[in-house]
This record gives structure tokens, sequence and C-alpha cells, in this order.
């Protein structure tokens, strides 16, 4: 029985999975919908590789069933559309991110905010309410409920919109959302990854003037002459930092490990908010004196809405923002994981998914 | 007026030494400047940070320190330049008595965020003297850290206000948390956390206080008017109450961990911290992003918010809760305040004391 209750057929797709914890993938057979009332069927053309992928497939976040197909930053284009959709038609050039269902019910729901609804489904290693599995976007196909399915603008280069669908709404989503989206603000930017470096290029495009702090001198050039930011910090040299102390309206902390606060919140000035983007399991720590002195404050998001999604495509596509990738065929991913897990890309992989052998 | 006077010798309650015992001692007073306010002082509340300072917690204590920051007082003389207030006014005086007014903070109506602030005591004024608090027959104060307390409020149910009260108002103020409908929490129910309850029932809130015993069931839902009081140690009533909260005005003054804390806030529920713990507080970052909840913190509030508060109080009849001691009670109430020993705020009657050396 389909998701809307009725009685379907099964297709087949292929995708890559990885089928226990050591998350290595290989090529996997299964079945997938028919497209439903609400559905929209989509090839796959290109799909982003994000630091989470490795943690999911590892099974790190406690949640997985085996195989998973995993991917979430998902460019395809429409091959069929469900009798009740109205928004997309086949042929379309559309994207799908993180979350594929909701209940449609709660606060959240109803706000546009159900990236936190507690029922979301997520795209892949989750099931749907009447048990079905969710497979991602390292596939051939997928079939996704049309309320989570994007317009990719017209003009994008679809590799290059594919780590929007992630990277780029998970910055641009707390930054409108706690009011940081005019021009003029000073923003810190910790960590450069795929959130990073989208959160310098957007943080830029917003006319802010952007911080990134790093814990080596490495990437200086990199980030001054190529990404654009403003300004460079050490985090390990203290004079830059007692330079920088209250100086910044946000930070967006983007470090995937457990990391002291201080010195980030020493760079907040008044009112300013630390905005963590990682799922870090270990206790992070920090002296009340140091939020209450400043009435500062210590936050957290996660992706951002269907409706931040469209919102934050305009918003690139207006500002002629892309990210910078490395594209890859398929049987590249398992490398791509291990390089990624080094920090080592420049600053997204992209699955040349449509253009790649899937097949074993 | 004022500038050819001799300095005026005044006698205050003043800690020696990190005992934090208080005895009579006498020190001066600056001469009424073009902006200051003379004012007798009728009585003063006793906060749980006075304790801290007295004790040297905070490792920047200078002594002799006269404690005192919930001041309310009759104003004896004022500046050429203060026009504000007039002899016989009824006036209160908070934590802050100075700041740059130069800075964004102080442009702002927040100056109690300038980095140049000085303190009512235990701080060095412009003129280099250290500065005095409020158990002691008077202070001087310059005008703008004064304010008038509104008609037919007793000056002793006054006191807390100007600290505990501002305390609570600035930030339900400043976080959009004023409306009526809200969910909140107060955890810990000491003197801040009394006028939690309080002022947020006046706004309309409902109100859970939050508990790590049952002891003070009836005294919070009969006395102080809370709709629901959770016992923190009782998982089924905390997993009941998850997700239910728009805000938690969190006034423990010691370490605790945040998760059940954190969990029984809706999504974009805020954490309020009030308590000065020097001690690490923890996280995990999973429980701010997955519901975008924030941990923040508020120190007292600016002289507007006092203002607006003060009114609050008196359009709503909100009194605090607190009980009346002579100055030479004074050690004896610290001890018990060090224990929680008090419902919800000593108040020194300092004009009904007899404060000279015995």
């Amino acid at each position: 029985m389909g998701r809307q209750g009725e009685a379907l057929n099964l297709r087949e797709t292929t995708g890559w999975a990885a089928r226990d914890p050591s998350g290595v993938l290989s090529p996997y057979t299964y079945a997938l919908n028919e497209t439903g009332r609400e559905d929209v069927y989509i090839k796959v053309l290109y799909c982003g590789v994000c630091h989470t992928d490795i943690h999911q497939t590892r099974n790190e976040l406690g949640m997985i069933r085996y195989p998973v197909v995993p991917g979430h930053e998902v460019i395809g284009e429409v091959v069929e559309v469900g009798s009740e959709v109205t928004k997309f038609r086949a042929g379309d050039t559309v994207g799908v991110g993180y979350v594929v269902g909701c209940c449609r019910s709660c606060e959240p729901c109803n706000s546009n905010n159900e990236q936190y609804c507690n029922k979301k489904v997520f795209s892949y290693g989750d099931v749907y309410p009447n048990g079905q599995p969710t497979q991602g976007g390292f596939a051939a196909a997928m079939v996704v409920d049309q309320k989570f399915v994007v317009t990719i603008p017209d003009g994008m280069v679809l590799e290059q919109a594919a780590p929007l669908l992630c990277a780029g709404l998970t910055v641009y989503s707390p930054l409108s959302h706690f009011g940081l989206k005019q021009s003029g603000l000073r923003g810190g930017i910790l960590g450069l990854g795929g959130v990073g470096h989208m959160g310098v290029k957007i943080a830029k495009a917003m006319g802010h003037h952007v911080t990134v702090i790093s814990s080596s001198d490495k990437k200086r050039t990199e980030v001054l002459d190529h990404l654009g930011a403003d300004r460079y910090l050490v985090s390990s040299d203290p004079t830059q930092m007692q330079e920088a102390a209250d100086s910044l309206d946000y930070i967006i902390d983007t470090v995937p490990v457990f990391h002291p606060l201080e010195p980030y919140l020493e760079m907040l000035k008044l009112d300013g908010k630390l905005i963590m983007m990682g799922a870090i399991n270990t206790p992070l720590q920090f002296a009340s004196p140091m939020v209450l002195l400043g009435r500062k404050t210590i936050t957290g998001s996660f992706i951002g809405s269907v409706k931040e999604t469209e919102e934050m495509l305009e918003f690139c596509k207006e500002k002629g923002l892309s990210s910078m990738i490395e594209v890859i065929k398929m049987d590249y991913i398992n490398t791509a994981f291990e390089r990624l897990e080094k920090n080592d890309v420049k600053y997204r992989f992209v699955v040349d998914v449509a253009g790649s052998n899937l097949s074993p | 007026m004022g500038s050819l006077e001799n300095e005026k010798t005044v006698v205050g309650w003043a800690a020696r030494d990190p005992s934090g015992v208080l005895s009579p001692y006498t020190y001066t007073l600056r001469n009424t400047g073009a902006e200051d306010v003379l004012i007798k002082v009728i009585c003063c509340g006793i906060c749980h940070s006075d304790l801290h300072q007295i004790k040297n917690d905070l490792c920047m204590s200078n002594y002799p320190m006269v404690p005192g920051h919930e001041v309310v007082g009759e104003v004896i003389e004022v500046g050429s330049a203060v026009t504000n207030y007039t002899v016989g006014d009824v006036v209160g005086v908070g934590v802050i008595v100075g700041c740059c007014r130069n800075c964004r903070p102080c442009n702002s109506d927040i100056e109690q965020y300038c980095n140049k602030k000085i303190w009512s005591y235990n701080d060095v004024y412009t003129d280099g003297k250290p500065t005095q608090g409020g158990f002691a027959e008077s202070m001087i104060v310059d005008q703008k850290f004064v304010v008038k307390i509104p008609e037919g409020m007793a000056p002793e149910q006054a006191a807390p206000l100007l600290c505990a009260g501002v305390t609570v108002y600035s930030p339900l103020s400043h976080f959009g948390l004023k409306q009526s409908g809200l969910r909140g929490g107060i955890l810990g129910l000491g003197g801040v956390g009394h006028m939690g309850v309080k002022i947020a029932k006046a706004m309309g809130h409902h109100v859970t206080v939050i508990s790590s015993s049952d002891k003070k069931r009836a005294e919070a839902l009969d006395h102080l008017g809370a709709d629901r009081y959770l016992v923190s140690s009782d998982a089924t009533q905390m997993q009941e109450a998850a997700d239910s909260l728009d805000y938690i005005i969190d006034t423990v003054p010691a370490f605790h961990p945040l998760e059940p804390y954190l969990s029984l806030l809706k999504l974009d529920g805020k954490l309020i911290l009030m308590g000065v713990i020097n001690t690490p507080l923890q996280f995990v970052t999973p429980m701010v992003m997955l519901g975008r909840k924030t941990i923040t913190g508020s120190f007292i509030g600016s002289m507007k918010e006092t203002k607006e508060m003060l009114e609050f109080c008196k359009e709503k009849g909100l009194t605090s809760t607190i009980e009346v001691v002579k100055m030479d009670y004074v050690n004896t109430a610290i001890e018990r305040l060090e224990k929680n020993d008090v419902r919800y705020r000593f108040v020194v009657d300092v004009a009904g004391s007899k404060l000279e050396q015995q």
C-alpha cells in the first residue's frame, strides 16, 4: 500500500548503499513506489555529499536501518507527477533535501517549521508511517511527496545547486530566523567545510563583514582571496583573538567535534549569538557569567524549512552565489568519504549520479 | 550648594574581610554635586549577590565593603542640575550608580551592559572614592541612577523590586516574552524566583515552578499563585512536561545539569540563566539544534526597565514576599539566606535600626 493508502505496484531502482557500520557503499537494487497522488517521481541528476552522510552510514547517530542509500542534497528531473500535483511537471528541474515527511498537524508543521516536527521523516535511513523505508539521492531515482520538493531556479548550474539544499539552507535558515539578514552585520564563521564555505558566501552576499576563524594559518589566502572573507583569525593566537573581542554579532559554529566555547563567546558583542551547527554528542561547556554579562546567546539550528529552501535558492540565484565543489562519479564515492573525513575537499563533493554507472 | 561644605560622615555596616561578617563602619560621602541626589536610606533588600561579594566569592572584593543594592530612601538634598527629584521624594537605587554614557549600550538604554559601569558598592567612583551601598544611613547617587518609587507602594515592598524584580522583568521584556498566554517555567524559588512567579502570572502566563523537592508545592501553588509544580527528580512528571514551555527563568546559583530543563522547552524556547556560577555548565548540541532552543542570560535591567517594572508592579498590585529585619540581625539573616531559609527576601529596616557602634 502506498503512503496515501492506495494499492501500488512497486518498481525498482539502483542506488549505492551501506550495508553495515563500516559505511562502505556498493550497488543495491530496491523497490521504489509507483507515483502516488501527491508524489513526484524524480530521476536523480546530482547529489551532494554531506559530513552527516558519513555519520549516518556508520550509524554513529544510532538510528539507521541497513541497507541505507544516503544522499540528501539531490538535484533531479521530474519524470512523472501524481494526480494532485500542480506545482511540478515532467521535465522540471527540482531539488530534495533532508526531510521527506512530517505530521502536518503540530505547531512546527503549521508554522513553516516542519524541520522541527517531532515526527519528521528523513530522506534516508528512516521509515514512513506506513513502514516503508526511505532511501536517498545516491540512486537513479526517488519518489517524494510534493511538499518536500523545490523548484531549482532557471539558470543555476545544477551540480552547484546541490549543496545549497543542505549546506546552503543550514546557514541561511538561522540567519533568517534570528534576524541576521540585514547588511552591515559582523559575522564569524568557525570551520570551513561545506557549511562553513557557504556561510562565508551567503554572509558576504548579505552585506556582512565576515571573519573566518580557523585553528591554523593554512587557509588564510584561500579564505581571503578566494572565498572573499574580510578577516581571518587563528584561534590559537591570543593577540589576534584579544583584538577581536566584543566584535561580532553572530558566529556560525560548524565544528563537528568537542571544542571550547569561551574563546568564541568572548568575540561576541552584547546580544551576540553563537549558533551551533554540528551534532556533537560530547557535552560542550560555558561559564554562566559569560552569557549573563553580555546577554549572549548559545543556540542551534537544523537545516531549514521548505519555504526557507525556496527563499534561499532565489537569494543565491539573485546574488549569483554558487558552491565550490568537486564533481565525482559514483564509483569514487568511498574514496570521497575517506577524503571528506580528513576535510580534504574544497568544499563539497557532488556525485554526478546520472553520469555514473550505478549497477554492480 | 554643597561644594563648600565638609564631606558628610555616615555610618554603614561593612564587611572587613572574606568572613563576610558585617559591623558598624564610619566613612564619608562626596559632596552633593550638580547631578547628585543625597538619600536617607529607609530600607534595603538583601540579595544573594551580596553574599558572594562580602565573602569574596568572585575574587574581586575590596574591604571595608558596605553592601546593599535594593535601596529605598528619602531625598534629603539635590544638586543644582537635578529637576526630577525634590526633597521628600521616596526613591530607589539599584545595582549600578555610574556608566560611561558614550558607548552603544549607554546610548541605547541598556547601560547595565556598559563595559565601564560602576557598581553601587565594591567599585570605584569617578572621583576615585570607593562606592558603598545601602546598608547605611545614607547614599549619594547620580540622578540618572535614581528612580521614583510609585505613590502608595510600601518602601520595604519596593526594595526587592530594584534587583530581583527588574532581573526578571528585563529578560521577559527584551526577549519578547511579555504577552499573555505564554507558558513559563521558574527554576529556583528565592528572591528572583518568587518575583518571577508573580511577574509572570501578572503578565498572564501559565507558570510552572520547577523545584528539586516537593516541599514548596503548597507554597508555590497557593501562596505564590503558580499553575503547576514539577519536581525535577520525578522522571514521569518531567516527561509529561516535555516540550511545553516557551521560556524558563533559571535562578539556580550553583552548578546544575541543563538537559532536563532544555527538554521542557518548546521549539524556539529560551532557557534564561540568572545565576552567576563559576563552574562551567554543560549541554549537548543536538539538544539546542533539534528544537532551535536558546541558552542565554540576563543581568539586572536598565533604569528605563526599572521604571517600567515599578509602574507594572504598581498597576498589577504586585508585592514581594519579605521578612523585615533590623540591622543588628543582618549577620544572622545572611547565614539564613545562605541556606535559602527565607520567604523570599530579607529587607533591612535601615532607618529603624541603630547603626552606630554599640
